[in-house]
């Protein structure tokens, strides 16, 4: 079964349980996303694909909503363009995007002034590096969730990962802050794997980024080592 | 007056007791009330639970018909109709539902639900008996506030005492029917009001907001079928059953039937809770409420029962100097809600005339400013409130609350900076279009509703009038 709708005034047609990011997609139409990976479930927080659909009082994220017969979307009404462009603008005075490229092109994209908010409260964090595997820097944490949703239940059912914190002050972390080692983390590196801004990182990689050469890193070597020698 | 009354410290075991609030109820009708304002009613008092017996005897499909016939819609704030969420979970595929009362009663200003659930627990108990019954439900949960801890001990009492009267467990008066009622206390986060969330905290998790569709009548606790009501519907629920819902349509109005519990607070002679059928004017709610007064300083009293009333004495030196301040602006449906002015006193009080006016009903706070009180400073507070209880899922209202919050500080200071009212309206606007719940869209409601009214206040420079 497949059913038709509108997508800017544009009649298109989808497989009949597909949602209207999808539907958008394959019809060659762009809505940004942020918190949606096609590996773990959509939440429909981050908002920046919400699309204007018409008889619904307010936005509707196009990452879940079902495309049904003889709906009439607008992926880029003004209603639309504010949303997500404030969206854009309080993540650029909220965090570091300097590791999130997409995110930069599409504040360029919406004509997002990154310096909109002033003497606006950032939320900065110490780089946290208590395991051999990653490292968790927060400052440049978006909370798209991807991380505790893989290390749950979308895929390694360790969960080794959640929330602290309320509100703006909302950060992910470990249950009572233990390091990594003392939790259930078992380091498969999945949640670095889905993680969108370089808030965690192969320690390698964060490694080489602080000048470190290979050589010296390979020196550092591990626990083990430092023990033989 | 000795230590103890005055402080709530006991001093032979050195326990502090929170004590238990005043039920101030007054109104022009005693129908969800009847019971309230002269301490807890017990069983005994309360009597037989003959809106249920005659459930009972009627078709769980009846009774769903009844509800919906009276027209009752929700009373915490979204106005549903009752009796559609009670038939979505009727019909909806499940061997297990469940009845939740959200009596999460966190709106600030929102003081009903606490007075009904102290004073006149077996009518909740009878109300969600009825909703189990039609719904084909053995389980209900009641959510309590976790600043009412009070009401907790008058809950299980009651709970307890309806279960020895078998009013409540197995095979019910040897009807077939079990239903037994399970209370549980939540932590103090306003975010837990929201229905879903609630569940979300019922479990054990984290009182984050789901995402709907899908809704409760078919996703609800335990991902179950689940009907959600406040305290006050579930109130309103047996007079509907007993007297049946042509009765209960004669009282208010057409749109709004019933009767409304509003919480009046803030500048009036005498705030409390007062019911009043749908239709009456704010005007003359004020008035029931004594009218707008200066709370900071004692009033010239003329008649003897205005003295035996209030301990003052009656002094007729003071009569120029206090001059009856004037109304400012009326917060209507609380921190989610939206300001008022003396331009809508005459706006009758029902779903439909707020709505034309652009008023929300919402859980019936009507908290009163007058002149003398600096709004800025109020809008701050509201700012603060919802940057501390946004439960950080959704960006708009995660970041947005926050901004907003900073935004209102300036303001309040008189250190409003330029394009900040553009600032706060997108900021406004992203949260109430695009938030993922109720919370976030919402917080900006008040907000905007004094842009529109005192744009003045959002210009570059302006300092408060008062304070």
């Amino acid at each position: 079964m497949s059913v038709a709708f509108f997508m800017d005034g544009k009649q298109i047609s989808v497989e009949e349980g597909k949602t209207l990011l999808e539907a958008a997609r394959e019809n060659g139409i762009d809505i940004p996303t942020i918190c949606f990976h096609e590996a773990t479930t959509s939440n429909a927080l981050c908002r920046i694909c919400v699309v204007e659909v018409e008889g619904q009082r307010l936005l509707q994220p196009a990452c879940i909503v079902k495309a049904a017969t003889n709906l009439k979307v607008q992926t880029r009404s003004e209603r639309v363009v504010r949303a997500r462009k404030t969206i854009l603008e309080m993540l650029a005075s909220t965090m570091d995007l300097s590791d999130a490229p997409e995110i930069l092109t599409m504040m360029d994209e919406y004509g997002a002034d990154a310096s909109r908010f002033p003497d606006a409260q950032r939320r900065e964090s110490e780089v946290k590096d208590d395991n051999p595997m990653f490292i968790r820097d927060y400052s440049k944490c978006l909370l798209c969730w991807r991380c505790a949703q893989v290390c749950a239940d979308d895929a390694q059912y360790a969960f080794a990962i959640n929330f602290n914190g309320r509100g703006f002050e909302t950060q992910i972390g470990t249950f009572f802050e233990r390091t990594i080692p003392e939790t259930t983390c078992v380091l498969c590196g999945q949640c670095v794997g889905v993680c969108p801004t370089g808030a965690l990182k192969p320690k390698r990689e964060y490694l080489l980024e602080q000048g470190l050469t290979p050589d010296q890193i390979s020196v550092l070597g591990t626990g083990r080592k430092k023990r033989k020698a | 007056m000795d230590d103890k009354t005055e402080t709530n410290i006991d001093l032979e075991t050195g326990a502090y007791n929170l004590g238990r609030p005043q039920s101030i109820v007054a109104g022009s009708l005693r129908l969800l009330t009847a019971n309230c304002g002269e301490g807890t009613t017990s069983l005994g008092k309360y009597g037989k639970y003959t809106a249920f017996l005659k459930a009972l005897e009627m078709t769980p499909d009846s009774v769903v018909a009844e509800i919906k016939a009276s027209g009752l819609v929700g009373r915490g704030g979204a106005a549903f109709p009752t009796g559609v969420k009670w038939e979505g979970a009727a019909k909806a595929d499940g061997d297990q539902k469940y009845v939740v009362c959200n009596a999460d009663e966190s709106e600030p200003g929102t003081f009903k639900d606490r007075v009904l659930l102290l004073d006149d627990p077996n009518r909740l108990i009878e109300g969600m008996l009825i909703a189990g019954y039609a719904i084909g439900s053995d389980k209900g949960f009641i959510y309590l506030r976790g600043e009412y801890p009070y009401i907790l001990p008058v809950l299980e009492e009651a709970l307890a005492e309806a279960r020895m009267a078998g009013l409540l467990g197995k095979n019910i008066l040897n009807s077939g029917f079990s239903f037994d009622i399970e209370v549980r206390l939540g932590a103090g986060a306003y975010i837990c009001g929201e229905e879903t969330a609630l569940f979300e905290s019922i479990e054990g998790k984290r009182g984050f907001p789901r995402v709907k569709p899908p809704f409760p009548t078919t996703n609800g606790l335990f991902d179950k079928p689940t009907v959600i009501n406040n305290v006050e519907t579930f109130f309103n629920v047996p007079f509907i059953i007993e007297k049946g819902a042509a009765e209960y349509r004669k009282i208010g109005t057409e749109k709004s039937p019933g009767s409304k519990l509003f919480c009046v607070s803030g500048d009036v002679a005498q705030p409390g809770v007062y019911e009043v059928p749908f239709g009456i004017t704010l005007r003359e709610l004020l008035k029931m409420a004594g009218g707008v007064v200066r709370n900071d300083i004692p009033q010239f009293h003329n008649s003897a029962e205005d003295v035996v009333r209030n301990g003052i004495p009656q002094d007729p030196a003071l009569a120029g100097y206090h001059p009856a301040p004037q109304l400012q602006a009326v917060l209507f449906g609380g921190a989610a809600g939206a300001f008022a002015t003396s331009a809508h006193l005459d706006v009758r009080l029902t779903f439909e005339d707020l709505r034309a006016a652009g008023l929300p009903l919402g859980s019936g706070v009507v908290m009163v400013f007058n002149e003398t009180r600096d709004l800025r400073d109020a809008l701050k507070r509201l700012g603060k409130f919802f940057a501390h209880e946004s439960c950080g899922k959704c960006y708009p209202c995660q970041m947005g609350t926050q901004r907003q919050m900073e935004i209102l500080d300036r303001v309040a200071r008189g250190e409003t900076l330029p394009d900040d009212a553009l600032r706060l309206q997108d900021v406004g606007w992203t949260m109430t279009d695009a938030s993922l719940c109720g919370l976030g869209q919402t917080a900006a409601s008040a907000v905007l509703s004094a842009m529109k009214l005192w744009p003045e206040f959002f210009v570059e420079g302006q300092r408060s009038k008062v304070g």
